[in-house]
């Protein structure tokens, strides 16, 4: 039987995720992301030139709402970012740092603008692999210490998140000014990817230098909803949609490990079997998933599962 | 819908003198014009006024090939012209037009396969207009018949069921929509339709409201392209529109300055 192949019009764009230093920063190498010709795998309809890639996210304070059985895998060093940062790099390999800046929020620590600025750097410095920063979600937090962060980090190329459709605008700009790229967040709504895509664009930002993040549910939460969406959006882009045509950033770790099924002990829920085992295999299955849907940058939390997502990617990119 | 924008035409006072004069300035602003407002490819067409339409035709593509490389509709009833244009292209081409006569069907379907071309079939003949749907699709068989025994690919030709003014031709339009929708299942890959969609309201008034109308029914009885003034906003805005409601565009607040920007 011959088998019926598609021919795209439509490319997604490549994003470029850090600069070396010929390029103007300090990384140690580049991580190139998307791309893609045709559907997540489909070698045969069009060139795939780039693999998924794991970003490990590490927070700027210790966080205080994960499971043992995750925090175990890091142990003292989530109370020091760099540390933590530094193992991730060394020890568990991540193509690159996604460091999410929960220190800021007025319910945290209220930390300053220039103290998380001072940290990225510390950061950057400490590590060689592209780093992406998300603020702590509260718009006006991060209104204020977002261009601070992007200032700091001019040149590095960092990919800095989150706009949302009524707050995009100060942290558009700021990417626009220091040359670096900005994660659009929708609420598992494609209308509202693409209308935030447009009115980012709208702005001088450059198509190229977008990442959709979707919002994702994980497996049991929704995950079909988001996949579905992610899935629509790629055939837009695909067919031709320029202003859908942007790559995907799913924060996979973040909702997997906010599961009942991944957190519960084994003395709540006997017959589920060891939490430990339960909770990596709920990340890495919403990870696997959602490559399934065009992923082109997990963040992901337990070394285990991004290291048996790593495997999984290599194994499709044969 | 794939618009075809129908500004460079030597009909046009502008265009003839700008031909005329050489002036190959006024031809881009026009192609850039179009293009801005939407347009995916532009027609090309001396007009009657032209001395040299063969040297004409190939001025006007190597100039408007300066500024974009948007598909070119090669437009003359001339079979010499039309390959005079095709020669000067290097963007990708629609032949327009041949009609279901065997004389030129001989000589723009070869020519269509030799330079890559897509082209458009006119359902009429020297017998005159078809009067209705089934004259129409006898005509539509006969070409795409001629096309696939050719070696083109029925996806290579645009049907156009010939639009009849509709303050001339009440009693056709029906037909004439219906048409539009028949012609898909005459072969497996479907051929492809084309309206020149202004005739519909020659000669009428409210020329807009009718030419709007008539696309977006057309839109909805599967039409694929129409030649059209792409400066028109409210009827780009209607073809826009169309796309949407048929599911063909994802749906976002800003969707009409979305399509613009493609």
């Amino acid at each position: 039987m011959e088998l019926l192949k598609d021919k795209w019009p439509n490319v997604v764009n490549t994003l470029t995720i850090g600069a070396t230093k010929e390029e103007g920063g300090t990384r140690s190498a580049v991580v190139k992301c998307a791309g893609e010709e045709g559907l997540p795998f489909l070698f045969e309809e069009g060139k795939i030139p780039n693999k998924p890639v794991i970003a490990m996210e590490i927070f700027d304070i210790a966080p205080d709402d994960w499971p043992d059985t995750l925090a175990n895998a890091y142990g003292s060093i989530l109370n020091s970012p760099v540390d933590w940062a530094i193992k991730c790099e060394k020890e568990f390999k991540a193509d690159l740092l996604c460091l999410r800046l929960v220190g800021a929020h007025p319910d945290t620590k209220n930390k300053s603008a220039d103290e998380i600025a001072k940290l990225v750097k510390t950061i950057l410095q400490s590590v060689g692999i592209p780093l992406i920063i998300v603020g702590c979600g509260e718009a006006e937090t991060d209104n204020k210490i977002l261009p601070v962060c992007a200032q700091a980090a001019k040149g590095e190329r960092l990919l800095i998140g989150e706009a949302a459709q009524d707050n995009y605008k100060t942290i558009a700009a700021s990417c626009l000014a220091d040359g670096h790229s900005l994660i659009a967040q929708s609420p598992i709504d494609i209308n509202i990817a693409k209308q935030l895509n447009i009115l980012i664009t709208d702005m001088g930002l450059p198509p190229e230098r977008i990442a959709i993040n979707p919002t994702v549910g994980a497996l049991g939460y929704g995950l079909e909803y988001a996949y579905s969406i992610m899935e629509r959006a790629r055939l837009a882009a695909l067919s031709g949609d320029k202003m859908l045509a942007m790559p995907f950033i799913c924060f996979v770790g973040n909702e997997a490990w906010r599961a009942k099924e991944a957190k519960a002990t084994m003395g709540e829920f006997p017959a589920w079997g060891s939490q430990l085992e339960r909770g990596i295999l709920w990340e890495a299955l919403t990870a696997e998933a959602f490559i399934q849907a065009g992923a082109d940058i997990l963040v992901m939390r337990h070394p285990k599962a991004a290291q048996i997502i790593r495997k999984h990617i290599e194994e499709l990119m044969k | 819908m794939f618009i075809i924008g129908e500004l460079i035409n030597g009909m046009y006072k502008d265009i003839a003198k700008a031909i005329a004069s050489k002036d190959k300035n006024i031809i881009q602003q026009k192609a850039m014009a179009q293009i801005k407002a939407g347009a995916d490819a532009l027609d090309v067409n001396c007009g009657p006024a032209s001395s040299d339409p063969v040297h004409d035709i190939q001025w006007l593509v190597s100039s408007i090939q300066e500024v974009t490389d948007k598909t070119l509709c090669i437009d003359s009833s001339k079979p010499k012209v039309i390959e005079a244009g095709l020669k000067a292209a290097k963007n990708k081409t629609i032949i327009n037009s041949t009609t279901a006569d065997e004389d030129k069907l001989n000589i723009l379907i070869p020519l269509a396969k030799q330079y890559k071309a897509k082209i458009i079939g006119l359902t009429i003949s020297k017998k005159g207009i078809p009067q209705n749907k089934d004259q129409r699709l006898e005509l539509a068989a006969l070409i795409l018949g001629f096309a696939q025994e050719q070696g083109l690919s029925p996806d290579d030709i645009f049907l156009d069921p010939i639009v009849m003014p509709v303050n001339v031709a009440q009693a056709q339009m029906r037909d004439i929509l219906d048409s539009i929708k028949e012609f898909k299942i005459i072969s497996e890959p479907a051929p492809k339709t084309v309206v020149g969609l202004s005739n519909v309201s020659q000669g009428a008034s409210q020329r807009g409201l009718i030419n709007r109308t008539f696309l977006v029914m057309a839109a909805a009885n599967g039409l694929d392209a129409a030649i059209l003034d792409p400066l028109d906003n409210d009827l780009m805005d209607a073809a826009i529109t169309s796309d949407l409601v048929l599911n063909k565009q994802i749906y976002c607040d800003s969707y009409l300055n979305a399509y613009r920007k493609k």
